[in-house]
């Protein structure tokens, strides 16, 4: 068997409001639009992606909350409703995705033998979470590739951040192990906002770009100060700025995603293309891909 | 009125004493303690079961559950394996949107929800699963905010106290909440379990006993501490706590009871019992603030700050002024100086006219003629009362010129001064050349204080 191999990794980060902004015919509510630039963004993603052949696409969403272990999708089909449940308005989605329960399955295997507590989730009933569903449809609206679906543990909120960056690095490294024995094509995605401090209040016209804009000039610093290490290839300091970027910022890379990202691709030393970057409900977003097709060996 | 809460209660979020109550004996006792609550809402007469969840985290405010049968099937996100929640619920949807609006009458950011598929929260789930199994009595289930703070959190509470009052409703109150909320990271045998640590363990047990007490209050202004102690920083602060206190009128003397203490997953889960029977102790050292109306963050999406614009420091050591309160049988005009508070300038009620208390401030530009009585600092500065007194009845005869009266039919007067020795006689020299002049009865009384520096002011009566 061919030696299988991660193609891209990407930070695709999952508001439903992007979707909601589309108006699928999979989703109940419907819009006027808004934040085209991410949309826009991700329409550069895709097109991008659509050129690297691959055959699966490997999530971890930070809306799959565990704090008992890492947890995987483990049955080969789920279908149902996604309904947001903080911005229900906005997201209801129909949903039917298909799972690589045998990646899956190995990812799984190599984190409990790396000492990592970890279940299949192989309950018929379970509902997939909305940012899965939302990164799942922004990166491949058609469903038409299996997934690997990891929750996000919550060691961050246990312990602390370097305890997390810790777990997430190792789940990293056994993610690209798994796939690399697998003999497949993996696209990695971690599905995260970069800062997080969200408006409280919503106007009338949730889609009104008038009123759309970052939370604070210190979010926004952050936010450059990260894509610009990852547009210059500099991954490790967004590792070694972790915590503070997660805490000041009160980043949604609390769930370990960002760094679990960054893990299976071996902490990357050559840039990422940015493909777009704005708020939503004041929060930061940034849809970035690491072309490593042309830095390793395929 | 009195309080229409019945019984509150307390109650853990995990499953496993729904699903899976004979894994465990602890577990089992806490089904145990379910079903004695369940029996005991059963008989209370309670229109209504109002659920605070801290497993449904909201942004946008708060949200209310409207949908009048929310129906799915919940699994767990952690407990998968434990089995599959089946719910239909009934909710009082006319409540909820009640509540809702009164939640803005008070300043509060909410909404209500109702969606088929909405993914009600699993402390919800099992909190009205274990609680109230055949849907004897309508639900509500209120949203857990992560941004709220206490202020927002009590308002919370006297919006749906305002709803119950206006509605006639009794209801019981509860909180589905973890005490201490760190679980093991690790996966246990269901016989192994045991609270995570004696700290949380010792916390758990003091919070308890507070509770046993009925000293809702003391526990609820011990939030902060307990959260830092003994809580994971998921969910902000033990707020449902503030939630529950002020359901009940924030007191101490309440009547409590712990049906069952015991670990889930080490998380500590408790059944408390509370009943507005006055236990007789009700100490209350009360030193945090009593809101009435929220304040706070408002207008977010509006970045212009012209919030910050609309309350200027205007007067030098007074407090905030206000645009006066509009109203059907209000009377406010822009020749009176701007209220301190929510209250219009002046009221009509059939042929007769109610004013606020009247200062001597000038409107517009808010000064004090005869001078303030003290400095910014609250050292003391020496005024002309005559000259403030002057100014009051000026004040008044605009009042009245703008609601159609007039001085000659003041009918009644009721002054204050801040210093009777001082300041009477200027103040009577000034009464007589005025408003004595027409004839209205008139009581005056020496006070400690009014909200702005000025030493008099009067309360009138007239008719149109
Ligand atoms: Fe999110």
């Amino acid at each position: 068997m061919a030696k299988g191999s991660i193609v891209a990794g990407c930070l695709a980060p999952h508001p439903p409001h992007l979707v909601y902004a589309e108006n699928p015919p999979q989703n109940e509510p419907t819009s006027e639009g808004g934040w085209e630039q991410l949309r826009w963004g991700y329409e550069r993603l895709r097109e991008s992606l659509s050129k690297i052949d691959h055959d699966v696409l490997v999530i971890l969403s930070p809306h799959w909350q565990t704090y008992v272990g890492t947890h995987f999708l483990g049955l080969s089909n789920f279908e149902g409703l996604s309904v947001d449940p903080v911005f229900p308005n906005l997201f209801r989605y129909s949903y039917n995705l298909d799972v690589d329960v045998e990646l899956s399955k190995a990812i799984h295997d190599k984190a409990a033998d790396a000492g990592l507590a970890v279940k299949m989730m192989e309950n018929p009933d379970f509902r997939v979470d909305y940012g899965t569903i939302t990164t799942g449809h922004m990166v491949n609206p058609a469903f038409d590739k299996p997934l690997v679906v990891i929750s996000s543990n919550r060691s961050r909120h246990y312990y602390s951040v370097e305890v997390m960056q810790e777990m997430m690095m190792e789940l990293g490294r056994v993610t690209r192990d798994a796939i690399h024995e697998s003999g497949k094509k993996a696209v990695v995605l971690a599905s995260n906002s970069l800062s997080h401090r969200h408006f409280t209040t919503e106007s009338d016209v949730p889609e009104d770009m008038s009123k759309e804009h970052i939370a604070s000039h210190a979010m926004h610093l952050w936010d450059m100060r990260i894509i610009d290490y990852m547009r210059t290839g500099q991954a490790q300091r967004i590792i070694d700025e972790m915590p503070e970027f997660t805490e000041q910022a009160i980043a949604e890379s609390d769930g370990g995603g960002l760094t679990w990202l960054l893990s299976t691709l071996s902490v990357p030393s050559y840039p990422a293309t940015l493909h777009g970057y704005g708020t939503i409900i004041g929060t930061g977003n940034a849809i970035v891909e690491w072309p490593c097709y042309l830095h390793e060996e395929v | 009125m009195a309080n229409p809460i019945l019984a509150s209660y307390v109650v853990p979020v995990h499953p496993h004493p729904l699903l899976v109550p004979d894994q465990n004996e602890g577990w089992q006792r806490l089904r145990d303690a379910f079903d004695e609550a369940r029996e005991y809402i059963a008989e209370s007469g309670a229109d209504l079961l109002i659920i605070y969840s801290t497993t449904w985290p909201s942004i946008i405010g708060h949200q209310i559950q409207a949908d009048p049968n929310p129906t799915w099937t919940l699994v767990d996100q952690d407990f998968h394996e434990l089995g599959s929640m089946d719910y239909s619920f009934r909710i009082d949807a006319d409540f909820a949107h009640a509540w809702n609006e009164a939640n803005h009458a008070r300043g509060l950011q909410s909404r209500t929800v109702a969606y088929h598929g909405f993914p009600i929260d699993v402390g919800s789930v099992v909190a009205l699963k274990l609680l109230n199994p055949d849907n004897a009595i309508p639900a509500v289930i209120v949203s857990s905010n992560v941004y709220a703070n206490r202020a927002e959190t009590t308002v919370l509470a006297k919006a749906c106290l305002d709803v119950l009052k206006s509605s006639g409703k009794k209801a019981v109150a509860v909180t589905a909440m973890s005490m201490s909320n760190r679980m093991f990271t690790e996966f246990i045998d269901a016989s192994d379990d045991k609270i995570h640590s004696l700290k949380d363990d010792e916390w758990n047990r003091k919070v308890l006993e507070f509770l046993e007490e009925g000293r809702l209050e003391d526990v609820a202004q011990l939030s902060r501490t307990i959260h830092q102690q003994i809580r994971v920083q998921k969910v902000v602060t033990f707020k449902p706590m503030w939630w529950l206190s002020a359901m009940n009128d924030n007191r101490n003397d309440l009547t409590g009871r712990v049906l069952a203490y015991e670990a889930l997953h080490g998380a500590g889960g408790a059944v408390v019992h509370l009943d507005p029977t006055s236990n007789g102790q009700g100490d209350k050292e009360y030193d945090e603030d009593d809101v009435d109306v929220y304040h706070g963050e408002r207008n977010v999406l509006d970045a212009d700050g012209s919030e910050m614009e609309q309350s200027p420091p205007s007067s030098e050591n007074g407090p905030a002024l206000w645009n006066p309160a509009e109203g059907e049988d209000a009377v406010n005009t822009d020749a009176a100086p701007k209220p301190v508070g929510l209250y219009p300038h002046a009221r009509r009620v059939g042929d007769l006219l109610y004013l606020s208390g009247v200062g001597p401030r000038q409107p517009g530009t808010n000064a004090i003629p005869g001078g303030p009585i003290r400095d910014g600092e609250g050292e003391p500065l020496e005024y002309d009362i005559k000259a403030q007194t002057r100014a009051v009845v000026e004040n008044i005869s605009r009042i009245l010129e703008e609601a159609g009266s007039s001085m000659e039919k003041v009918v009644d007067v009721t002054s204050f001064l801040v210093d009777m020795d001082r300041d009477f006689v200027g103040y009577n020299e000034v009464w007589a050349e005025t408003l004595g002049h027409y004839g209205p009865t008139r009581t005056t009384l020496a006070i400690r204080a009014l909200p702005t520096p000025i030493a008099v002011e009067m309360k009138v009566i007239a008719k149109i």
